[in-house]
């Protein structure tokens, strides 16, 4: 039995390996009829083995969950590997930016389906004027040159200040509208139906990722511009901040329906193979495009050396601030995944400590490497949770505990024999962007960076 | 007036290192800045460029005041630094460190001329394309800061120590291309410690010391001024 199971993750883990390779070959052709082919194959066949046929299921409901566990650690680790891989800013924020998606997307949805319709009102209105009020304020920066940044901040704290509430109002009052629709959990009203409640869901998550975007775009504006220490500390108390709140959410926050620190219970389980699918592949695409732009360049350039860009003519602390956005908004969208996956938010999730699993998984992979990143989340996931929890279980009730002890082992292992990551800077087919999916790429040296 | 430069003070912390430099360019000229170590040479650069600013005095590029201007502006307004030390990005390819250069000009066409004229001036250039920044020479590296510097299409280029660590037959050749894009139209603003070489292809020079202009003439002039010749040209 434990050999057989052994032998199954294996497989599995080579398997999912194989696919991921299989899928960035075929969206590296250049016709776009094969690329659309390769994403519907992909996710049909991943479909296929979740679906129960004459009794038989190659893939069961723990591996479900776990499949469903890397997808959205793919898009959180993604946005870090962003962050600290490609801008160099050494972040601890991301586990906190994660929280916040997960929390918000499962609040809209709660409510919904508990006939309340304030969650997606209020957030759906923040996310659009609140953004067009940024934007505003950032347009009407521009026309001013040397402006501290402390002052900027404050305008912008203003703005968001007073959207917030307009928005908390506006939602207040649309809300009469849509209750009579929505009905209960008893009796679902017409905006209820299954396929309504998924339409639900799919805007909650992009507005929970909106909303992380917002919150880290506030908090990167004046902590970007401390040194990349400083600024690791202060993200680090960014994620013990949102813990904090979570654990208090029902007293000193208005949210009772989050339970403080017992837990969000009753959140709809909505997570299908196709939105976890369909929300990390738009992940990897936007994140590949990004990183093969101009703009992508110039963040790598802020990373390499900040007096060269700025001879260049790169904005630095532009190209900083985007990258922290862009990357928290990534969190934000893995957290609202998984928080439908598994039905239940629990403040332990997203302590601190937690938080150094994002990190170890991209710098594990290897810092600046997509590919790295997407097969260390997986890897670690079914590796982790799937193959050494299972197996040590069979050895006696504590010895998972044995996990902890044993993947630092490998860690510490991996940063002796490959300090650059499993991966290097290696990218495969499609991450490689445009221009070298026919002209190889040379290897680098190893960036010899400490990695944590 | 290309570029005029007056009185000048810039200080790092409580460093005074600039003391009141004042100084110009011509359209077409090369213009070059020499002194020892320490100087200030690279400062000027750098304030000229944005990246630091002066307590006092003003800059003016075209006849219009740039003191302020932030560097992104600076640069697409039509000069380009050259910073010392290359400060070429190591794990982007060639091509993509020259694009760096142009990330201020928006049209890929007029990018890709650009590009080709890069090529003619820095044939080596082309052939390590796909090769990654960080891999190449000391020499190459050097052709491809000043290629990617001229990728912005400036009217002014700033080069700070193009000489630093190449063998001489290499300054050679960089000093050789670095008259032809002279002859080409880009005025240029050459800080150097190999004073030796930069008087041989420049129209004017200044000379620094510790944060003042202590001497300025033409190339030929100063070349010829006792002082120099003891302190600088070691004859
Ligand atoms: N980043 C810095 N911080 C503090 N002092 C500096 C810095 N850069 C240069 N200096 C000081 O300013 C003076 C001028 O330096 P620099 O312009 O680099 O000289 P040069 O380029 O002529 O060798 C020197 O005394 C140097 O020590
Ligand atoms: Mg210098």
């Amino acid at each position: 039995m434990e050999l057989g199971f052994l032998l199954g993750s294996l497989v599995k883990i080579i398997a999912i390996i194989a696919y991921l390779y299989g899928l960035m070959w075929l969206l590296a052709r250049p016709s776009i009829w094969i690329k659309i082919a390769g994403l519907v194959g992909a996710f049909g066949i991943v479909q296929l083995a979740l679906t129960d046929i004459n009794g038989f299921r190659l893939l069961n409901n723990f591996d479900s969950g776990l499949l469903f566990q890397a997808s959205a650690m793919t898009m959180v680790a993604l946005g870090l590997n962003l962050i600290y891989g490609f801008n160099g800013q050494f972040s601890l924020g991301q586990w906190g930016f994660y929280g916040i998606g997960a929390y918000a997307a499962a609040d809209i949805t709660y409510r919904w389906i508990n006939g309340d319709a304030r969650g997606l009102l209020v957030l759906g209105l923040g996310a659009l004027i609140g953004t067009l009020t940024l934007l505003g304020i950032n347009k009407w920066l521009q026309r001013f040159r040397g402006i501290p940044v402390l002052s900027s901040f404050t305008l912008y704290l203003i703005g968001a200040l007073i959207t917030g509430a307009a928005a908390v109002y506006l939602g207040n009052q649309l809300n009469p509208l849509l209750t009579p629709l929505l009905g209960s959990v008893a009796e679902p009203g017409p905006l209820n139906s299954p396929v309504a409640q998924q339409v639900i869901y799919f805007l909650a998550v992009i507005l929970a990722g909106i909303f992380a975007a917002q919150i880290s775009f506030l908090f990167g504006l004046p902590v970007l511009t401390l040194g990349s220490d400083y600024f690791g500390i202060a993200t680090l108390g960014f994620t013990i901040v949102v813990n904090t709140l979570m654990i208090n959410s029902d007293t000193i926050l208005p949210f009772p329906e989050m339970k403080g620190g017992r837990g969000m219970i009753g959140i709809p389980k909505l997570t299908t193979w196709f939105s976890a699918f369909f929300f990390m592949m738009a992940v990897i695409i936007i994140m590949r495009n990004l990183v093969h732009s101009s703009t992508g360049r110039s963040i790598v350039a802020v990373r390499e050396d900040e007096i060269a860009a700025k001879a260049m003519g790169i904005d630095v602390a532009g190209a900083k601030l985007m990258s922290f956005v862009v990357g928290s908004f990534f969190a934000g969208i893995g957290g609202a995944v998984y928080a439908h996956y598994i039905g239940f938010l629990s403040p332990g999730t997203f302590n601190f400590l937690a938080g150094f699993n994002p990190l170890i998984i991209v710098v594990f992979g290897g810092l600046g490497s997509m590919t790295g990143t997407i097969a260390a989340s997986f890897g670690w996931i079914f590796f982790l949770e799937g193959m050494l929890r299972v197996l040590l279980s069979q050895m006696g009730t504590e010895a998972p505990t044995w996990r902890f002890v044993l993947y630092p082992i490998t860690l510490l292992l991996l940063m002796l024999i490959r300090p650059q990551g499993l991966f290097g800077s290696i990218e495969w087919g499609f991450l490689k962007g445009p221009e070298f999916i026919t002209a190889p790429r040379q290897q680098p040296e190893p960036a010899h960076k400490s990695a944590i | 007036m290309l570029l005029e430069v007056h009185n000048l003070n810039v200080y790092y912390g409580a460093i005074h290192a600039l003391q009141g430099i004042s100084f110009h360019v011509e359209e077409g000229e090369i213009v070059t800045l020499i002194g020892a170590n320490g100087a200030g040479k690279s400062t000027t650069l750098r304030t000229i460029s944005g990246l630091l600013r002066t307590r006092t005095g003003y800059i003016r590029y075209k006849g219009r005041d740039i003191t302020n201007t932030p560097a992104q502006e600076i640069v697409k307004m039509g000069i380009s630094h050259v910073p010392e030390g290359r400060k070429i990005f190591a794990p982007l390819t060639v091509r993509e460190n020259l694009l760096m250069g142009a990330y201020t000009r928006n049209d890929p066409n007029e990018i890709q001329r650009t590009m080709e004229r890069v090529f003619a001036s820095f044939p080596r250039l082309k052939e390590r394309i796909n090769q990654l920044g960080g891999t190449l020479s000391g020499g190459e590296q050097q052709m491809l800061a000043m290629g990617r510097g001229l990728m912005s299409r400036p009217t002014l280029l700033l080069l700070d120590e193009p000489s630093m660590g190449l063998s001489p037959i290499l300054v050679e050749e960089i000093f050789r291309i670095i008259q032809e894009i002279n002859q080409q139209g880009t005025s240029i603003l050459l800080v150097e410690q190999n004073a030796h070489m930069a008087l041989s292809i420049a129209h004017r020079a200044y000379v620094l010391e510790t944060g003042r202009i202590v001497l300025s003439g033409t190339a030929k002039e100063v070349a010829e001024n006792p002082m120099v010749k003891a302190a600088y040209l070691g004859v």
